[in-house]
């Protein structure tokens, strides 16, 4: 018999759209997983889902699980067998408990001692026996972010099992969970489709169902919503608003996907872009179009579950469903206007920021205090602190409108909305907007340089709050997204080149919670550490060169940043052998100025050898140019001086003796050393350089 | 069709489908779900199926009837079936089918939505179903009320009656929905629409809510102690509906809020113990067929 593709079906009451694509992927790896832990070989497996049924295809399995040779150590050969090579009691037991005939033990030595073996051969069973096993296993390995109960049964599923259908080629692989049997007949599409259909055979599964308007397929439901959805787009001369996460949630809220145009009265048009795009999306899973200047157009496009019989009701239902959400958001929309944000802030006094750390009202006013703080520290000058200043104070004041309230996504872009209409500076509305981002993971990055204060200061507010009332990250927990928002803070600070100190800008914003435990300190300073690293390696920097500078703890990441690309580029630049010298000598030093003491000051007259002068005027001569370099943060220039003092180095350690008794001569002569590799120290610490 | 006559279809559909025909109770209540036929019968080990309608009064839902859909007090139509039948999905649409709604004519979704009352200590799972884009009924399987696990499991079925009436009958305004035959739902409704909402937002006595909190609170602590599980539930009912009027009234700050919800949440619980502690002692009268006469 040749090999055979098994399909096994979950039939279930409508899963949770966004819980569909990681079943997807369990079901995938858990098959492959189950199969090659039974010794069961197949060709490939794909996983399906929609809302109705989790799907296994595992194709070409094998007719018979592999056979498998067992060993098993017996009794040592002197218990098992007697002076005349009979066996004894011990290894008839043996023999016994392992069902294998005694004149079958076989002896092998282990670590010189021989022991009696039982070699066991066992003929792989009939894989869909197996299957009868493993596929119940199978579908309670999987794990949802929630399950529930359902009628009497004693298990939990994502949703209540329905029917399974499992079919090893033609056959039945028989198994039941929870009084579910498993048999051959499975569910078309709810209103199209017959709701008894047998299938005959694995490999017509998928035919069958899509002649009961089931695309089981999760790739070719979206390529039809694509296709049609694009399609009519164009017939109104419009563009789809793409949105890849809408896009894949209605993927997975249909069976048989047919797209639909509706369209809205154009009066809507008025209101910004968001406030009326996001109903669409958030509440009515509908895609937007847009003209080719990105106006948006008075038109949508829903995805029907079915197939365009009767389409016209459907599309007259949910204009009317549209028509409603937009008259509620205009309503929010003007509603929201009869206050001025200024009178929204005093609101803010009751929302609660987090239930140890006062209202948003609290957070707002300590934001001022960190953006007046920043804006010192990287010289904003006297019309951007105002701008600064106001848009902080205006930051939050959108968290009391009805359209925060209704959309919660919308924070930040109404604020900015009502503040334009209210005529604030273009710079202070966007502000507003920009003090949210980035809200995840590869979004835009604040393009003001208030936006980006504000951000930072209202990032750390957070950060800081949180870590001093002992809330912070852990494993998969993090409650309050600590790790994006430093993540963030890091982002922008290079992005903007700001130059400011993290260490002091975290002790500030943990002195407004009054908070000053060194331990609360270092834990964010080295909480941020890791963040900085990860977000440095990411851009494809040598771990040894990050480490490098930062060792240096600068705390300042720009600078760190900028110190890290110019010693990646002068690395790349020199030779290896004189990267390797120059790191060999340096090693020579520091070693050496570990020894020195507290008084690091160099008496001239005190350096008689040739070496030590040498090294003495080698030094003079470029310290106070690195100096500058570093000042003026020209690092290449100063990394380009210190190959001058390889051969002084070498020749002071080849000429000097420095632990000589005389205490002042000795000194001196570290101290020499010493000032020596903290000069080559300047721009980043050598010793962590693999060359 | 009427709205009367939907709830006429309804009640004999889910008559047919061995549901006790309820009527509403007389106590104040945000949801059909806070019924003592749902809330205390959802738990324990005996089967129970009914279909109630229940007025809901949400305070802070109130427009002065001038929202073309919204309301102070709605009508919902509630089913609880335990244990959750295995065909409930297709029981559910076959119901639509008695309100003149054609599956095979619309787009019928169940789109998850979960439901859940602090004040209740209850939660579950379920779906919201769209009709052609409209919500117009929740779906959900309980599987916790008044803290305690449900086993077996109830599914709740809440009809939205006044958004499938202004669906069906094509209505923009909830008051032009028909009622019966020449009278229209803002002949009976508007006029407690406009007063209520003056009375929740304006003129509700907060001191005298306050106090009236604090005894019904003290009353249903009181006699769940007596082993009088029904009239402390009405005390716990008329806690919740104080609340919901002192929070319309805005008189409820953020940290009293959670206060007064774990308050409630706390009565609930109480109610609920005592309740299973009750039918256990009754031996569980619904498991063999109905309580003892007596004789």
């Amino acid at each position: 018999m040749a090999n055979e593709n098994v399909i096994l079906e979950i039939g279930l009451e409508e899963v949770p759209a966004k819980y569909i694509p990681s079943s997807i992927r369990q079901l995938e790896e858990k098959s492959r997983q189950l199969l090659d832990e039974n010794r069961i070989s197949y060709h490939d497996v794909k996983a399906y889902g929609t809302p109705r049924r989790l799907v296994v295809n595992i194709m070409g399995v094998a007719q018979r699980q592999k056979s498998l040779t067992e060993e098993v150590k017996g009794p040592s050969a002197k218990i098992a067998f007697d002076e005349q090579g009979k066996p004894t009691k011990a290894a008839l037991g043996f023999a016994k408990s392992q069902k294998v005939k005694v004149e079958d033990l076989e002896i092998r030595e282990l670590e010189g001692v021989k022991y009696v073996f039982a070699v066991k051969q066992s003929l792989g069973k009939q894989a869909k026996e197996v299957l009868e096993d493993v596929l119940p296993q199978l579908i309670m390995l999987m794990s949802f972010p929630k399950s529930m109960r359902w009628a009497d049964k004693n298990i939990r599923y994502v949703r209540p099992i329905r029917w399974i259908l499992a079919l090893y080629g033609g056959e039945v692989i028989p198994f039941e969970i929870e009084g579910i049997s498993s048999g051959r007949v499975t569910r078309g599409h709810r209103f199209l489709g017959s709701q008894n259909i047998t299938v005959n055979h694995a490999d017509e599964y998928f035919d069958v169902l899509l002649r009961e308007y089931v695309m089981v397929k999760q790739d070719e439901r979206k390529q039809r919503i694509m296709e049609q959805s694009k399609k009519i787009a164009q017939e109104f001369g419009g563009v789809l608003i793409e949105d890849d996460q809408l896009l894949e949630e209605i993927v997975h809220l249909v069976e048989y996907p047919t797209a639909l145009a509706g369209s809205f009265d154009d009066k809507y048009l008025d209101l910004p872009k968001e406030v009326v795009v996001t109903p669409m999306k958030e509440h009515q899973r509908y895609f937007p179009l847009e003209d080719s200047q990105g106006k948006l157009l008075p038109r949508f496009i829903a995805i029907r579950n079915g197939n365009d019989a009767y389409i016209d009701i459907v599309r007259s239902g949910n204009e009317k469903v549209l028509a409603a959400r937009l008259a509620d958001a205009r309503f929010f929309y003007e509603e929201d206007q009869k206050n001025t944000l200024d009178e929204n802030v005093e609101k803010l006094k009751h929302i609660v920021f987090q239930q140890n750390l006062g209202t948003i009202y609290d957070k707002v006013e300590r934001l001022k205090n960190i953006a007046t703080f920043i804006s010192h520290e990287i010289g904003l000058d006297g019309d951007q602190t105002d701008n600064l200043l106001r848009a902080t104070h205006l930051c939050k004041a959108d968290l009391v409108t009805n359209m925060v309230n209704e959309f919660d996504e919308l924070q930040g872009i109404m604020g900015r909305e009502y503040a334009s209409l209210q005529g604030e500076t273009k710079e202070v509305a966007l502000a507003i907007y920009e003090h949210y981002l980035p809200r995840f993971s590869g979004d835009e990055l604040p393009s003001s340089q208030i936006g980006a204060v504000l951000s930072i200061a209202d990032k750390i507010d957070t950060i800081c709050g949180c870590f001093s009332i002992g809330i912070q990250p852990t494993g998969s927990q993090d409650p309050y997204a600590l790790r994006r928002q430093a993540m963030a803070i890091v982002n922008i600070i290079i992005s903007k080149d700001m130059h400011i100190s993290l260490k002091k800008l975290i002790e500030y914003s943990l002195g407004l919670y009054n908070c000053n435990d060194i331990d609360v300190k270092k834990d964010i300073l080295d909480f941020f550490e890791s963040r900085i690293k990860y977000i440095i390696m990411a851009k494809g920097y040598r771990n040894d060169i990050i480490e490098a500078v930062m060792d240096l703890k600068l705390h300042d990441v720009a600078e760190t940043m900028l110190r890290i690309e110019q010693l990646a580029e002068w690395l790349a630049e020199e030779d290896d052998d004189y990267i390797e010298q120059l790191i060999m000598a340096y090693n020579r030093v520091n070693n050496l100025a570990q020894r020195a003491g507290d008084d690091i000051a160099v008496n001239r007259e005190m350096l008689k050898t040739p070496g030590e002068i040498g090294l003495w005027d080698v030094y003079i001569k470029y310290r106070d140019d690195i100096i500058n370099h570093v000042k003026l943060k020209n690092f290449a220039h100063a990394l380009k001086l210190l190959g001058d003092f390889i051969i002084p180095i070498n020749e002071f350690f080849d000429g000097v003796m420095v632990m000589v008794d005389d205490d002042k001569i000795r000194n001196n002569r570290l101290a020499l050393i010493k000032n020596v590799a903290m000069l080559l120290n300047s721009v980043a610490n050598l010793g962590k350089i693999v060359p | 069709m009427y709205f009367q006559d939907m709830i006429i279809e309804l009640q004999k559909f889910w008559s047919r489908h061995n549901c006790v025909l309820a009527q509403p109770y007389d106590v104040e209540k945000g949801a059909g779900t806070m019924n003592p036929l749902t809330f205390l019968r959802a738990l324990g080990p005996e089967p129970w199926n009914v279909a109630y309608v229940e007025p809901s009064r949400r305070p802070k839902d109130g427009r002065y009837g001038d929202n073309p859909n919204r309301l102070f007090q709605h009508h919902q139509f509630q089913v609880v079936m335990k244990p959750s039948p295995d065909n409930i999905q297709e029981m559910y649409l076959d119901s639509l089918t008695a309100l003149n709604i054609e599956p095979q004519k619309h787009d019928i979704r169940f789109v998850e939505d979960n439901w859940e009352s602090p004040t209740l200590g209850a939660w579950g799972l379920g779906w919201e179903v769209w009709l052609d884009g409209m919500e117009i009924t929740q779906f959900t399987y309980f599987q916790q009320v008044g803290s305690l696990d449900c086993r077996p499991v109830s599914v709740e079925i809440t009809y939205g009656l006044e958004r499938i009436a202004m669906y069906l009958q094509q209505k923009d305004n909830v008051y032009d929905i028909e009622w019966t035959e020449g009278v229209r739902y803002g002949d009976i409704f508007h006029r407690a629409e406009v007063e209520h909402s003056v009375y929740n937002f304006e003129q509700a006595d907060s001191k005298m809510l306050f106090k009236l909190f604090d005894m019904y609170e003290a009353e249903a602590k009181r006699i769940i102690n007596c082993g009088l599980v029904l009239p402390a539930y009405d005390n716990v009912l008329k806690c919740s509906h104080v609340f919901n009027l002192l929070d319309s009234r805005g008189s409820i700050s953020v940290t009293q809020r959670t206060e007064y919800i774990g308050k409630v949440r706390n009565l609930s619980r109480l109610c609920a113990q005592a309740y299973v502690q009750q039918r256990k002692e009754m031996g569980y009268p619904l498991l063999k067929g109905g309580v003892d006469s007596g004789k």
